[in-house]
């Protein structure tokens, strides 16, 4: 049984090579990029507007209103990055109905990947925001000693966002396939209709634990206190 | 009792255990979650998105602890290294 679209190769040269996973990939973000170029090509300002550009409000506006719920002033500075996560993932988990597709987040090497964007973006925004120094000071707070708890918590949230998506969507491929063997006529519609909403949520739940772990970053001390 | 018949029935067992206690527990907590977020939202539906944005996120997190346990199964079932590793030798 094959349970991760890397095993579907299509191409191989040396350790170079093209799965599934890459091509699906590239397909999504073609798509997001050539929707949203024609999408924001005549935005209007009228009391008219299309309904597609319509919908893209929508979406801006509530991922704005997401991130500054959590808690930072600010949100245009970090829905590029936020709002790029969510859109992918929710992109990547909602083409599951479209038939002989796999998700690319079922391979542990895209979510490893969205993950380590994350762990690489956190002290990014805290530098740009507090500072060098006042960022490495909240290694060491509230006392000096927590400070290999915190180096160990950051890594281990990003092994935790990494293997939560994985075993998430993966799970949902295997319920299906496992499905299609013991009750193929309507069962696997069922168990798909239900990693459709899996899919869905864990969109929101990464790109919302990625916005509370650059939260905590970006305030400041005092002003919590 | 050979090897191989040894790794797969430790392999087997083992998965089926920690599908036991990895599906119990968390159940057990996430029922916990919802049934307090619940009364909580009985009490204050003014607070409703706060709470259900909260009880998402710690549902997430309870869930990853089922989903490890998940991984770890499918790994001894379906790509065993040590398995891997003797047939191999």
């Amino acid at each position: 049984m094959k349970f991760s679209p890397d095993e579907i190769v299509f191409w191989e040269y040396g350790f170079i090579n093209l799965n599934l996973t890459i091509v699906t990939t590239w397909a999504i973000m073609l798509v997001l990029t050539i929707a949203a170029g024609l999408i924001t090509r005549n935005l209007k300002k009228d009391l008219q507007i299309s309904s597609w550009q319509s919908l893209l409000e929508i979406i801006v506006i509530n991922i704005n209103s997401q991130i500054e719920e959590i808690g930072i002033d600010n949100p245009k500075k970090y829905i590029g990055f936020i709002g790029t996560l969510f859109l992918f993932i929710a992109t990547a988990n909602l083409f599951v109905i479209l038939p002989w597709y796999q998700a690319p987040t079922a391979s542990i090497s895209t979510t490893a990947a969205l993950a380590l964007c994350v762990f690489l973006a956190v002290p990014f925004f805290g530098i740009t925001e507090k500072g060098f120094k006042d960022y490495l000071k909240s290694y060491v707070q509230p006392t000096f000693i927590m400070l290999p708890f915190n180096l160990i918590g950051e890594v281990s949230r990003t092994l935790a966002l990494a293997v939560r998506l994985f075993g998430n969507i993966m799970s949902g491929g295997v319920i299906v396939a496992i499905m299609l063997s013991v009750a193929p006529l309507i069962f696997p519609a069922i168990m798909n209709a239900l990693g459709l909403i899996t899919g869905m949520v864990q969109a929101y739940i990464f790109s919302i634990l990625a916005t509370v772990y650059i939260a905590a970053a970006v305030k400041n001390i005092e002003s919590i206190k | 009792m050979e090897n191989s018949t040894l790794i797969a029935l430790v392999s087997i067992i083992t998965a089926g255990v920690i599908m036991i206690v990895g599906s119990i527990f968390p159940a057990i907590s996430e029922g916990k979650a919802v049934a307090t977020a619940l009364s909580s939202l009985a009490q204050q539906p003014d607070a409703a998105p706060t709470i259900t944005r909260t009880l998402f996120v710690g549902l997430a997190m309870i869930e990853s602890t089922a989903i490890y346990c998940f991984v770890l199964a499918m790994i001894l079932i379906f790509a065993n290294p040590f398995w891997n590793h003797f047939i191999g030798s």
